[in-house]
């Protein structure tokens, strides 16, 4: 203990080791927030909901504060129903013939114009349907009508989908058209006060329009922006973090613990045991293990906690058990063993009291920088889209951003580096603080 | 046992023998118990075909004892490029670019590491010894992550050089043309596997001289007035050469299976880029041979090794 204090107050005095240690600080707390903000059930509730949950996000939308540095500033969704803010709802009463009137009313500040207008009704009714008109008034006080139709249970009406509208704004898509400022040559959207006006009438007793929401989206989206499928990137940015860290931290711990009792096993018993250990480390290292993990994922279970126990029994007989035993070996030798073996300690005793304890400064470097080869083992693994088909984690949104949504093809390059940024920060975080422990607790590099 | 790659197998099975059977003209003319019954044994010569009426575990031991004797069978979808379904066929056709990026990459990687090493320990403790320092941590991310930032950056940013692949299409018709045009597409490649390992490559050089160069008998070679060359040359090279080879054969062993990655992220068409398509068709005798191979490769190299340490270092004896 007391060596390991020293040790502690050696490291510290590297830069690097600093930097690294308060890196990794920052990240286990962010593990610990998210864990405890967004439960499990809850994060892959709006990971993997569905349109009910995404639906009003924008598509592909990098992150809101990207605005800071553009010139031109992108909208942020603006989502408008009978609660929200300067909205105003008249006739709360629908009798059959009385007309739904609401007035949504939003201020637009934005450069351009939003990625689509969608407007959703519910409505109830027995054989005739409601009836709603739309109405869009500009700031400048042109009113420009949407759509006059009845609709269904659930209608949703998207206006790029209008081609009536867009031949009727003069071929611009509707969703610029309704913006564009018409006293300028140059297609620009005309900031101001605009209002929505959704006037509905149904036709039957206890007929009624239930809702009647619309979502401007925006073109930019909350702290880590939204992939093609409207989901939210902070989700699988911040469950990324925990699931890195703790299959990092448990696979590497779980290799060099358990390699180092193997190995101090084989030498304590010697013989057979010994023999039987050196073969098993032999074939083990033979063992290509990127491929058996691909085997077992294709095959049998994508389970992080499967793969998670695979790495650490195909791990533990690596090349490190070797230089372990080479350790123990003068270890064995020591007076000490000699003094305990003659009061009569049991092999148990003499293994994890003595043996151990005394070559546990050696293994923590190593313990340290395995961490970030297991964290990139696992978003590998993930990138081969091999990952865990519950939990989102940074390796699947790479995969995600690289195969399927051609990230770097499309320019979306903030979706593919967001993980990419926080994988290599976590890695060096780890390394930076396992090569300066490597420099205070290997004596054999303590001179250079 | 055999979990849902046997399920998702029997369906590709049945989807497809239903699909080619719906076009066939005298099919269409059977009565439905006629129909169901012919379809049935259709589907039992198909699964017996990949082996799915044995169950899992003699499968498995079957497959195993076939692949170590590398007899790898047929794929199940996969051809290679002459159109074989002989999955040593497919290897064989796509060993050649493997090998040419590894090749290519982990020639510049070893030689400019021990280079910069050598040339780092002499001046050991100056400022690019401690940049290189610095920098070493960075060799944690594998290749396939440094590839998407240089492509990022190379291909979508700059547009310098090309995505991936690794041959414009159409190919230029003239050799040297077309040597020109498979050289710029390695670049990025190359760049990205050299940028993984470079730097921990130097540090791990540089200790290793560092401690070679304090023995005594350089210290003696020095105070006798031997120059630079002569003492790295004689006195450093020479006893670690062992060390090198070994650590150059590790390193090839380790780039093997890294490469799996790397080769789908930039298109390039080797075995890790059929890997990866092996593992979304689900083709079993394709993925178990690639995996056998890798293996072997290991294996190989290692055994090899013991021989090379005879050769190039006396103090190695085989026997007594």
């Amino acid at each position: 203990m007391e060596g390991l204090r020293n040790g502690f107050k050696q490291l510290i005095k590297y830069p690097s080791a600093l930097i690294g240690l308060i890196l990794i600080a920052l990240l286990v707390i962010t593990s610990i927030l998210t864990v405890i903000f967004i439960p499990r059930n809850e994060a892959i509730r709006l990971w993997r909901g569905g349109e009910a949950i995404w639906g009003q996000n924008p598509k592909t939308a990098p992150p809101a504060w990207t605005n800071i540095f553009r010139s031109k500033k992108l909208p942020e969704t603006i989502i408008l129903n009978p609660s929200s803010p300067g909205t105003d709802v008249q006739l709360s009463e629908r009798a059959p013939g009385e007309a739904l009137l609401v007035t949504y009313i939003f201020d637009y500040t934005a450069d351009e114009a939003p990625q689509d207008i969608v407007f959703s009704f519910t409505a109830t009714f027995k054989s005739r349907n409601p009836f709603v008109s739309i109405f869009w008034i500009t700031p400048d006080g042109r009113e420009i009508r949407l759509i006059e139709q009845g609709i269904n249970y659930n209608t949703t009406y998207r206006v790029v989908q209008d081609t009536k509208l867009q031949r009727r704004l003069n071929g611009l898509s509707p969703e610029i058209g309704l913006f564009d400022n018409p006293e300028t040559e140059a297609v620009d959207v005309l900031k101001g006060t605009y209002q929505i006006v959704i006037d509905g009438i149904s036709f039957e007793e206890g007929s009624q329009i239930i809702k009647s929401d619309v979502v401007l989206h925006g073109k930019v989206h909350g702290l880590f922006g939204t992939d093609n499928q409207r989901r939210d990137l902070t989700i699988a940015i911040l469950w990324g973090t925990p699931i890195a860290l703790a299959f990092g931290l448990v696979a590497s711990f779980g290799t060099s613990v358990l390699s180092m009792i193997f190995a101090a096993i084989g030498v304590w018993f010697g013989g057979w045991v010994d023999e039987l250990i050196q073969r098993i480390t032999e074939i083990s290292i033979n063992l290509p293990l990127l491929s058996i993990l691909i085997m077992i994922g294709t095959f049998y279970s994508r389970s992080i906690w499967v793969i998670l126990v695979v790495t650490v029994a195909l791990n533990i007989f690596s090349g490190e058990i070797k230089s372990y035993r080479a350790i123990f070996l003068q270890v064995k030798e020591s007076p000490y063993i000699e003094a305990a073996k003659s009061y009569g300690a049991s092999s148990g005793r003499i293994i994890f009291s003595y043996m151990i304890p005394r070559v546990t400064p050696l293994l923590i470097p190593g313990l340290v920088l395995g961490v970030p080869t297991f964290v990139f083992l696992e978003a590998t693994l993930a990138a081969l889209n091999l990952g865990d088909p519950v939990l989102p984690t940074w390796g699947k949104v790479i995969y995600d951003a690289w195969q399927t949504g051609g990230a770097v093809y499309n320019g979306f390059y903030y979706w593919i580096l967001e993980p990419a940024v926080l994988l290599i920060v976590t890695g060096l975080a780890f390394a930076m603080v396992g090569f300066a422990m490597d420099r205070v607790f290997n004596p054999r590099l303590r001179d250079i | 046992m055999g979990g849902y790659v046997d399920q998702i197998v029997r369906g590709q099975i049945r989807e497809f023998i239903g699909q080619q059977l719906r076009a066939n003209q005298e099919y269409q003319l059977m009565d439905p118990a006629e129909k169901n019954a012919f379809f049935l044994s259709q589907v039992e010569r198909a699964e017996k075909r990949y082996g799915l009426d044995r169950p899992f575990a003699v499968r498995s031991l079957a497959f195993l004892w076939n692949a170590i004797r590398m007899d790898f069978g047929t794929a199940q979808l996969m051809s290679s490029d002459t159109g074989s379904r002989q999955v040593s066929l497919i290897i064989l056709d796509r060993l050649g670019p493997t090998l040419l990026l590894l090749g290519a990459s982990n020639l510049i990687l070893f030689f400019a590491s021990i280079g910069v090493a050598l040339a780092l320990s002499r001046s050991y403790g100056n400022i690019w010894d401690k940049l290189i320092i610095a920098f070493s941590p960075t060799s944690s991310a594998p290749s396939w992550f440094y590839g998407l930032f240089l492509i990022l950056l190379f291909a979508a940013v700059l547009k310098w050089l090309p995505f991936g692949g690794m041959i414009d299409s159409p190919p230029p018709r003239d050799q040297l043309g077309y040597a020109l045009n498979v050289a710029k597409h390695l670049i990025l490649p190359t760049a990205a596997i050299i940028t993984s390992s470079i730097f921990i490559s130097i540090y791990n050089w540089r200790t290793f001289f560092l401690i070679y160069s304090s023995e005594d008998y350089v210290e003696m070679a020095k105070a006798k007035g031997l120059g630079d060359r002569d003492i790295q040359n004689r006195y450093i090279l020479r006893p670690t050469l062992p060390t090198i080879i070994t650590s150059f054969a590790l390193l090839v062993i380790s780039l093997w299976t890294g490469l799996i990655l790397t080769e789908g992220v930039f298109q390039w068409p080797g075995l890790g880029r059929t890997y990866i398509t092996a593992i979304g068709l689900y083709d079993t005798p394709v993925i178990v041979a690639i995996t056998i191979i890798y293996a072997y490769l290991l294996a190989l190299t290692v055994f090899l090794l013991d021989f090379v340490y005879a050769l190039v270092d006396p103090r190695v004896k085989i026997g007594d």
